[in-house]
């Protein structure tokens, strides 16, 4: 089964666990201003927000990539860099829609999500399942089965 | 090692910014954070130095498991002479400004001297500079850390800062971070204005990293947060309730002061209580909590996000207010709320967010508002004091009055700026002063919980319930359960959570995590980080010995055993009726066999061989 990382905002608390265990994986230290996934704070609507690259399937930074250097990993459907073809063009980062692939000024190279080849550890370090890593064809499950719940009290009722 | 064995000197005075080698030898000795401020502080410092003169400084440190992903570790602390007691105050806050100086590369930062002009000190990495801050002076915390993000054109940037109380002087004003994380107590704020510092912002890429043992670290915090999760106060009275899970507990068995501790039980607890927060107001249909938060790495969640009614008396017009920000903890709905009679929640609320706005403590100040409201009822203070302002217990018109006054420090702010000591003393009523060695008690009536009694008394920064929260054993039962009403067997048990509490405040780690935590599950997560050999006993060992300094520190500050004193109110005026009607705290039961303990003189004086046996 491929599956796909799942995040749900308003389980978030802004802890910053998803970034550390990012940035350890990445990169050897607990180091959020180098993790693939960021939190976002909301402070006057009292709300967060983990946000990740979503693994489009026709990824506007791998079509835009000049030297080919961002492919699928076919087993998880990750867009991933080849950290040896890139150039570091930054076009990619322009290309993307979403901000989530971006450039690393240390290595010359862009970074993105890779979904830690297919165990991403944000989802593991998550204490409250505000990021998940389910069925990537079912991610709407969860939603569906509280609709159904919903319509099932409506059919009770009447 | 998970130190950085770095520290940042600043010197104020002459403007400079240097990079020295942390001390490995005392690190060893007092781990980080509080324990090797205070070392820092106690061999740089005279202890009779004015707090509010050049002489004293100010230390900013992180603990060796800040920025780590260690559950809590993201706490720093304020290390200074207290400007409110003269006392040693340490102030502890999380938020993110702790990982962020040790993503920077420091373990600490120094300050020394004071500037000529108001300045804020940036650092970037390995960058520390002094920069010119007279824009800022004079601005609110919420608008000071807006103005350095936009100055810096870094939204990442993270600022702790002084707002305009500390400026006017105001005796318990803190050091904010975050905009609503609080170095609170003991008046820190007040020191970092004296030294015309508004701010420190700091951003940091350096990364966390060089653990000692990174297997058996995953192992020790994996665990410990498993811990956590399956507790019942932390895995669901914490992020349900947070602290404020404890207002309707501790006004149940009779241990919720009231009216500046006159009365003791108050009829409003469940109008400001955890429960309340979650209720629909009958007014807007929404609740006062908006959502729960963590600070960095907390897998807990305990702080409250809330937003007050567009509508309610204090914040109409005032679209600034609107917005969601720190709600209420526990300690601060009781000693807004509780202690001056006011059962409003939105009226305290927004009293809190303005000790976040402008860094005041809200213990102090609510305890400082009932006493003052108390000499008002006694005709002690009069409108002419006060500028008009009918004083009354129960006013929520006055309360939140009051609180615009010491933020600007306006008016009879100024008076409430001084602490309740101060107050009292001005007003010739000291008796009416609920305080120990000049601060604030906080919630909890040591005539309903003994221990506290001996807590707040021999507390090394003045009352305060997070030197030995005896609570968690008299009351929850953490880790056993012991009587609340029976003095024996409680100087052991406050001498256990003082040397504990010490070990903690010196990790990087929050004290809430205690609730489920013991030292067999703290030490391994040290252990495994830092060199060397971290057990259990080093651990408590490390803590007996931070108390014994500080309790050195201040005896040449001229605080001595004289000063473990409880006001007479709470020895000689029992209960007047509820669960513990006709109870005192009966301190002198206690005291002795504490100092006893202590390996102390009979007059509270840390003896050499005491010294001797833990290498001070």
């Amino acid at each position: 089964m491929q599956r796909s990382l799942h995040i749900e905002p308003l389980k978030c608390t802004g802890c910053l666990q998803c970034e550390m265990a990012c940035s350890y994986h990445a990169e050897g230290a607990f180091n959020p201003s180098r993790s693939r996934i960021k939190v976002f704070t909301f402070h006057e609507a009292g709300r967060f927000a983990p946000y990740t690259c979503t693994q489009c399937d026709e990824a506007w930074c791998m079509h835009a990539c000049p030297v080919e250097a961002i492919t699928t990993d076919l087993d998880t459907g990750a867009k991933v860099v080849s950290e040896s073809k890139c150039v570091g063009c930054k076009v990619c980062t322009i290309a993307c829609p979403f901000g989530t692939i971006n450039f690393h000024h240390v290595s010359g190279k862009v970074v993105k999500c890779d979904l830690c080849g297919g165990d991403p550890e944000c989802a593991k370090a998550c204490p409250t399942d505000a990021i998940t890593w389910i069925d990537a064809d079912w991610t709407g499950l969860e939603r569906m089965r509280a609709s159904a719940e919903k319509s099932l009290a409506g059919v009770a009722a009447s | 090692m998970s130190w950085t064995r770095k520290i940042l000197r600043v010197n104020l005075t002459e403007g400079t910014c240097t990079p020295e080698p942390l001390n490995m030898e005392w690190a060893n000795d007092y781990l980080g954070q509080r324990g090797l401020a205070s070392k820092y502080l106690v061999e740089e410092i005279d202890p009779n130095c004015d707090p509010l003169g050049p002489d004293n400084k100010l230390i900013m440190a992180t603990g060796p498991l800040t920025g780590t992903a260690a559950s809590t570790g993201g706490r720093y602390a304020v290390v200074t002479k207290g400007a409110l007691t003269g006392a040693i105050a340490c102030s502890n806050s999380g938020g993110f400004l702790g990982n962020e100086m040790k993503n920077a590369g420091w373990d600490m930062i120094i300050f020394e001297g004071k500037s000529p002009e108001p300045v804020y000190l940036y650092v970037e990495d390995d960058l520390a500079e002094l920069r010119p801050a007279g824009d800022l002076w004079g601005k609110t915390v919420w608008e000071t850390d807006d103005m350095l993000h936009q100055i810096h054109q870094d939204p990442q940037l993270r600022v702790a800062c002084v707002g305009r109380s500390a400026e006017q002087g105001c005796l318990y004003a803190g050091i904010i971070n975050d905009k609503h994380r609080a170095a609170g107590r003991s008046g820190v704020g007040t020191v970092m204005a004296s030294k015309n510092l508004k701010a420190v912002a700091i951003r940091g890429t350096k990364g966390v990293g060089n653990l000692d043992d990174p297997e058996g670290f995953f192992k020790a915090v994996n665990d410990a947060k498993a811990v956590l999760a399956e507790n019942a106060v932390t895995g669901q009275g914490l992020p349900t309730y947070g602290t404020q899970v404890l207002m309707n507990v501790i006004n149940g068995i009779g241990a919720l002061p009231a009216r500046n501790m006159r009365d003791v039980g108050f009829e409003g607890a469940e109008n400001i209580s955890g429960e309340a927060m979650h209720e629909p107001r009958p007014s807007d249909g929404k609740p006062n909590l908006t959502t729960n938060a963590a600070c960095f790495g907390c897998t807990i969640a305990c702080g409250r996000i809330s937003t007050v009614d567009k509508n309610h008396f204090t914040v109409k017009n005032k679209p600034e207010y609107w917005g969601a920000s720190g709600g209420l903890e526990y300690e601060a709905a009781w000693a807004l709320g509780a202690d001056t009679g006011v059962d409003d929640l939105d009226a305290l609320t927004y009293a809190n967010f303005l000790c976040n706005e402008d860094g005041y403590d809200p213990i102090s100040f609510g305890a400082t508002v009932a006493a003052a409201m108390e000499m008002f009822e006694n005709g002690d203070i009069t409108t002419e004091d006060t500028g008009g302002l009918e004083l009354k217990f129960g006013s929520a018109e006055a309360l939140t009055k009051c609180a615009e006054l010491v933020a600007s420090g306006e008016g009879f702010g100024k008076d409430l700026g001084l602490g309740s000591k101060k107050l009292c003393d001005k007003y010739k009523r000291p008796e009416l002063s609920m305080t120990v060695k000049g601060q604030e008690f906080p919630a909890y009536d040591p005539r309903g919980i003994q221990g506290m009694g001996l807590t707040y008394a021999t507390s090394n920064r003045g009352a305060c319930h997070l030197r030995s929260y005896t609570v968690a054993s008299e009351v929850l039962g953490i880790p056993v359960k012991t009587d609340p009403l029976v003095t024996e067997g409680k100087a052991e048990l406050v001498k256990a959570f003082q040397d504990a509490t010490a070990l903690v405040d010196s990790s990087g780690l929050c004290l809430f995590t205690t609730f489920a935590w013991s030292m067999e599950n703290i030490a391994p997560q040290i252990d495994a980080a830092c060199e060397g050999d971290w057990s259990v006993e080093r651990c408590l060992e490390v803590g007996e010995r931070i108390w014994n300094m500080e309790r050195d520190f201040n005896r040449a500050a001229g605080i001595t055993g004289k000063d473990d004193r409880l006001p007479k109110r709470l020895v000689a005026e029992p209960v007047k009726e509820g669960p513990t009607a006709g109870q005192v705290n009966h301190l002198d039961e206690m005291l002795p066999e504490y100092y006893k303990i202590r390996g102390w003189t009979d007059d509270g004086e840390v003896t050499d061989e005491t010294r001797q046996r833990l290498g001070l």
